[in-house]
């Protein structure tokens, strides 16, 4: 059982969030090609140590939050606001 | 109640059965046989030799495969029998089979909708048909039969669907009402309040397999046909020049080859990493459970229509049930209380007898689960690299027909006609084969 130390609402067990993957990956400009947007759509750095991925509180402030876990030992570094972590629309970020 | 069939425990008994079909390239002197058994019987059973040899690593190799589970032996025992390719070492972190291979819930089948889905899954049924004579080793496999319910009238529309697909291509599938249901699975709980069964699809030629018998006869089989098994000896990254994969640095030194094969799912991309290959997957973990043995009480392998869940009963008595992955990524192979919860409680919804069953043991498998939610049988961008994996939590299934794919691709250089969907530049493409039509979300699939 994880638990999630939500910034908005606390320490909540993982049962009242939804997963919502990779939250490294950035949204590459329309001109990009279809090679960085395939890269954006499908790959994915799958680290065994810390990942930063997305979660949503579906059970209670229904925010996503960022959160930092590694994901052999499930120990979780940091929990972050959405907002706090980068402008939303993509494109100069990657 | 229809009692389960027992089979033989002992690898020996059945190969005494077959021993017309002796394959050429097994040495008799250590074939297994109802004949051999009995003559080591009389002498205490001294005369027994290893099953595989223990080998040290050469310099080089034709091919080196990583990962020494059931897609990597069954890979180099092809190699060495149906392309003529000996010169094969496959390397492993740890012993054989413990991996995956062992750590599946045994079942195999090939009910899918996609016609090539459905053609490959087919092929490695009749190849697990087969299997025991192929190899000289009994791996048990059990066509029991593989019953999935369906608790709607859409849900059997679906299902029909997919049984004429089968059909269609020559796998097996027929409907049963929920009388013959209840009348194969007394236990079940056809009016649960939740998802009562309205009837379901069997397919008579699924069932299932002893898993760690598979990993020990591939083993076996390719060793005795000159392949090298490497165990403890660790991939620490692949060596490449110039856009090419040369050979691996090991925990044993540096194994040069032609071909680097890897077979290592539930962590390819931490393999392919060490090559800055990025790869279309993420590693969850898929749990599974056995229970105290009882006796004979499911003599199919029954999936629950309405949530994921499935169960059959060993041949020791266990009933063996999972569900689900655990939905984020981890490496952990443990897995956690959520999803245990979860299945058990589908468990006891769906056969409220288990209740009173208490759970022996629970394990955890670290499993590929790629973007489309289908394996990937391919080349790569780098020259001489083949990478098997993805293969989501349906790898077990696939060992035969998974090695003999990936044995053509790195024997011929081209795709084997059954695996040529599963390559890694369909992403790309846009032939992306989403059987259940989830995207790109690997912990939704």
């Amino acid at each position: 059982m994880l638990r999630i130390p939500c910034p908005w609402c606390g320490i909540r067990d993982e049962v009242e969030f939804r997963y919502r993957g990779d939250a490294l990956i950035t949204r590459p400009s329309p001109d990009a090609g279809v090679e960085a947007f395939t890269a954006y759509v499908y790959g994915r750095a799958n680290p065994n140590g810390w990942h930063t991925e997305w979660w949503l509180h579906v059970s209670g402030c229904r925010k996503l939050i960022r959160v930092t876990r590694h994901t052999f030992t499930h120990e979780i570094l940091r929990a972050e606001t959405a907002e706090s972590c980068r402008p939303l629309s993509g494109g100069a970020a990657s | 109640m229809r009692l389960m069939t027992k089979r033989a425990s002992s690898p020996t008994v059945d190969a005494g059965r077959e021993a017309s079909e002796k394959p050429s390239h097994q040495m008799s002197r250590d074939r297994y046989s109802g004949g051999r058994l009995l003559a080591e019987s009389l002498t205490r059973h001294h005369g027994w030799t290893r099953a595989w040899a223990k080998s040290t690593p050469q310099k080089r190799y034709s091919v080196v495969i990583v990962g020494g589970g059931g897609h990597g032996l069954a890979t180099a025992f092809y190699l060495a029998t149906e392309y003529g390719i000996h010169d094969v070492a496959v390397v492993d972190k740890g012993p054989i089979g413990l991996g995956n291979v062992g750590r599946n819930t045994t079942i195999i089948r090939s009910n899918y909708l996609h016609p090539d889905n459905i053609r490959f899954y087919d092929f490695s049924l009749t190849l697990w048909e087969r299997m025991e004579q192929t190899l000289n080793f009994n791996t048990m496999v059990s066509q029991r039969g593989v019953l999935t319910l369906f608790h709607s009238v859409a849900q059997r529309d679906l299902f029909t669907r997919r049984a004429n697909m089968m059909c269609l291509l020559g796998a097996d599938s027929e409907e049963l009402s929920v009388e013959d249901v209840r009348r194969r699975v007394p236990l079940l709980d056809v009016q649960n309040g939740r998802f009562p069964v309205l009837g379901g699809f069997l397919q008579r030629r699924g069932g299932t397999v002893r898993h760690d018998a598979v990993a020990w006869g591939y083993a076996r089989a390719a060793s005795a046909n000159g392949v090298d098994i490497i165990e403890h000896c660790e991939v620490i990254k692949l060596l490449c020049e110039g856009g090419r994969v040369i050979g691996i640095e090991t925990t044993g030194g540096t194994i040069w080859a032609d071909t680097v094969c890897l077979a290592v799912a539930g962590h390819s991309s931490e393999v392919a990493q060490t090559a800055h290959l990025t790869l279309p997957i993420e590693t969850h973990v898929l749990q599974a459970f056995v229970t105290e043995p009882i006796k004979p009480a499911i003599d199919v392998v029954l999936i629950y229509g309405a949530g994921h869940f499935y169960i059959s009963q060993s041949d020791r008595g266990g009933l063996v049930f999972g569900g689900g992955i655990d939905g984020y990524n981890t490496y952990g192979q443990r897995g956690t209380l959520p999803t245990a919860e979860e299945v058990a409680a589908t468990a006891v919804t769906l056969l409220p007898s288990l209740s009173r069953v208490k759970v022996l043991r629970q394990w955890g498998g670290a499993v590929d689960m790629t973007m489309d939610g289908s394996p990937i049988i391919s080349k790569t961008p780098l020259d001489g690299l083949i990478l098997n994996g993805g293969w989501c939590y349906g790898g077990f299934k696939a060992i035969p027909a998974g090695g003999i794919c990936t044995a053509h691709l790195i024997a011929r250089n081209v795709p084997h006609p059954l695996s040529a969907h599963l390559t890694l530049d369909r992403f790309a493409t846009g032939r992306a084969i989403d059987e259940r039509g989830i995207g790109p979300h690997p912990y939704s699939h």
